[in-house]
């Protein structure tokens, strides 16, 4: 075990995956000559040459379709957008070709393609910058969905990515790329997509979450724990295929659930959740669900408009003693 | 050409009885594109088009019971029966679909021409679209990346002069539509889409052009649907006039070239006529071949969402289709 930063931990990944198998390669804005916009592909250039290491033009829609046919014909394309803002303009790629091109053919034409980078929101970079993309991913089938929110599930969840045979969404965190952690550093180890991990376990409460938010429910788990309520913070990991066994286990053990995610309330990923909850754990619930998400604005710029928007930590635990009856 | 011609007429008829659904764009018209261009390929290089595809499919070799299957939806279909007119694929082939999004496969065929240079190959991809795709972004910034990096892909715009039911001159400020390869450093050739030698001989340069020197070349056909943009509308009547259609129709390809084979002693009457019954006789034979094929089991709808080893791709009931957990 290693300690090392979320962004080392990717570079690793990407690293050892791109010595393992020829048929990798790392495309997109930035990616090469600058080290990646947020320098999670730094010193590959250096090591791995301009063939494997691409530089596009600014020119989202292209270079995602540029990696649907590279994966046609057998390649292994990471697609690097460099937030996942800008991949708006490259949806049509994504969805339509490489969500599709699978089931279209009848299996004649596999996706074996990962689109990757940092999703949802920094610090004051407004409205256009600051969005978190889980839902509109999640939605699709023929797309797998990952969002870590540690350095070990950031290396193990990309390599699995990149080996896996069908498009892969990996939604990374901007702000997470500084936090550090314990990483293995055996190259063999991947984190299995579609497999949650009980980042905490208590028994009060459940809050289910993913990606960034990890860091918020684990720091309200601390909050909560000081005041005697010990909760079980379940790590998706995975939004799509979804662990629900997971939460399902850990559903019956507590008898009540919080949802934590970065993007809006409406059609969110935490609708599915508690839709999943309602349906398999309705015996097992002492209280309705409760979500915890982005105010339902753009984001605005104003640092204490923007910290009125975002769910955090205060909000959670207000959220988990709200679902166990407790007054402030 | 006869076949492509006798085939989709009896799809035309088809989908009049209701035995082909959805979206169907026929090629008629267009079918020297196909042949001319299809002679010239190795069987290792790929070709990828947009939903007017079943000509070219066939001109590629795919047979017509499996493309006649497919827009049948039946299970012996080239996508199954899961793809349908839109979205004929055969990786037998390399032929690469059958893409339903204007311009979206666009940069598709230069993510092959990438694949085919960091293998260090000399296949092409052939790219077909129709003229108005060069007005969507995906046209433009495909073209620059394969330009860019010296990829072997030959784009083919099958200029017919309407997308959908809007006339060229109401959509595209540059009608001469070739004139869009300078801004990629590009070479562009207009060639009669009607011709099928034309057609050979032009594609046939840029084809190598892409195989020796790898450099993408913009291919300008002009040609003819002698039909509607889709079974939907009629082939003249609302946006196009019956006389100008009339007019085009005196250019048939094959009218062209039967008459060129006939005077060049190449061909006799005799011989087309049986050419011809057999283009028929073969036509009734998919039709009679989709018509009797199973359609596509239950638990196909499944299938193939995702690529995974047997067990995670498990069938799931048919009676839960569509009901979640």
């Amino acid at each position: 075990m290693t300690i090392m930063t979320y962004r080392d931990a990717l570079n690793q990944a990407l690293r050892e995956e791109l010595k393992r198998d020829e048929s990798v390669f790392l495309m997109g804005e930035e990616v090469a000559e600058y080290n990646g916009a947020y320098k999670v592909s730094r010193g590959l250039l250096d090591e791995f040459g301009p063939k494997r290491i691409v530089d596009t033009p600014i020119t989202e829609l292209g270079f995602a379709g540029v990696g649907v046919g590279a994966a046609m014909v057998g390649l292994r394309p990471v697609i690097e957008f460099m937030t996942w803002n800008f991949a708006l303009l490259a949806t049509d790629q994504v969805v339509n070709a490489a969500a599709k091109m699978s089931y279209m053919s009848n299996g004649q034409f596999p996706m074996p393609m990962v689109f990757r980078g940092p999703n949802g929101a920094a610090l004051q970079l407004a409205a256009q910058h600051s969005q978190a993309w889980d839902s509109w991913y999640a939605h699709i089938p023929g797309l797998k969905v990952v969002s870590p929110g540690t350095p070990a599930d950031a290396k193990g969840l990309l390599k699995a990515a990149i080996r896996d045979n069908n498009p892969v969404i990996v939604l990374e965190g901007e702000m997470l790329y500084n936090t550090k952690g314990e990483v293995d550093e055996n190259p063999d180890l991947i984190v299995p997509i579609g497999k949650a991990e009980l980042k905490r376990e208590g028994d009060k409460c459940t809050i289910v979450t993913y990606g960034k938010m990890v860091l918020v429910a684990l720091k309200a788990a601390d909050q909560l724990a000081k005041e005697g309520v010990n909760v079980d913070v379940l790590d998706l990991r995975t939004i799509r295929p979804m662990d629900i066994d997971a939460i399902a286990n850990s559903v019956a053990k507590t008898n009540r659930a919080v949802v934590v995610e970065e993007g809006w309330e409406m059609c969110g990923v935490g609708a599915q959740v508690v839709d999943f909850i309602q349906r398999e754990c309705f015996d097992d619930l002492d209280a309705p669900v409760v979500r915890v998400h982005q105010a339902d604005v753009p984001m605005p710029y104003a640092k204490n408009l923007e910290k009125l928007a975002k769910p955090d930590t205060a909000k959670t635990v207000a959220a988990v003693k709200r679902v166990m009856y407790l007054g402030d | 050409m006869l076949m492509q011609r006798r085939f989709e007429e009896r799809a035309a008829e088809a989908y009049a009885i209701g035995k082909i659904g959805g979206f169907c764009h026929l090629y008629i018209g267009q079918e020297a594109v196909s042949t001319g261009t299809m002679a010239l390929l190795r069987p290792d290089d790929y070709v990828i088009t947009a939903y007017r595809d079943h000509g070219l499919a066939l001109a590629r070799g795919m047979t017509e019971r499996e493309v006649m299957a497919e827009l049948f939806g039946r299970a012996a279909g080239c996508s199954g029966g899961k793809g349908g007119s839109m979205h004929l694929f055969d990786r037998k082939l390399n032929f690469l679909g059958g893409h339903g999004i204007v311009g979206g496969h666009i940069p598709i065929a230069t993510g092959v021409g990438f694949a085919i240079k960091y293998r260090g190959g000399d296949q092409v991809c052939i790219c077909f679209f129709g003229e108005a795709a060069v007005n969507i972004g995906a046209f433009h910034e495909a073209l620059n990346m394969a330009s860019l990096w010296n990829l072997p892909v030959v784009f083919v715009i099958e200029n017919n002069r309407y997308g959908m039911g809007t006339a060229i001159g109401r959509s595209t400020a540059q009608q001469d539509v070739v004139q869009r390869a300078a801004s990629y450093a590009m070479t562009g050739v207009s060639v009669d889409g009607q011709d099928v030698y034309a057609v050979h001989n032009d594609i046939g340069v840029a084809i190598e052009r892409a195989r020796k020197e790898h450099r993408p070349t913009l291919v300008e056909v002009r040609t003819t649907r002698f039909m509607g943009h889709s079974m939907s509308d009629a082939a003249s009547g609302t946006y196009r006039s019956k006389e100008e259609l009339d007019e085009s129709m005196q250019r048939d390809p094959i009218v062209l070239l039967k008459t060129k084979m006939l005077s060049e002693g190449m061909l006799t009457e005799d011989e087309y006529k049986k050419m011809d019954d057999e283009a028929k006789a073969s036509a009734q034979d998919s039709w009679d071949f989709a018509d009797a094929a199973p359609e596509p089991a239950p638990e196909e709808l499944f299938t193939h969402v995702l690529n995974e080893s047997p067990e995670s791709n498990a069938p799931v009931e048919p009676e839960l289709a569509g009901v979640a957990r």
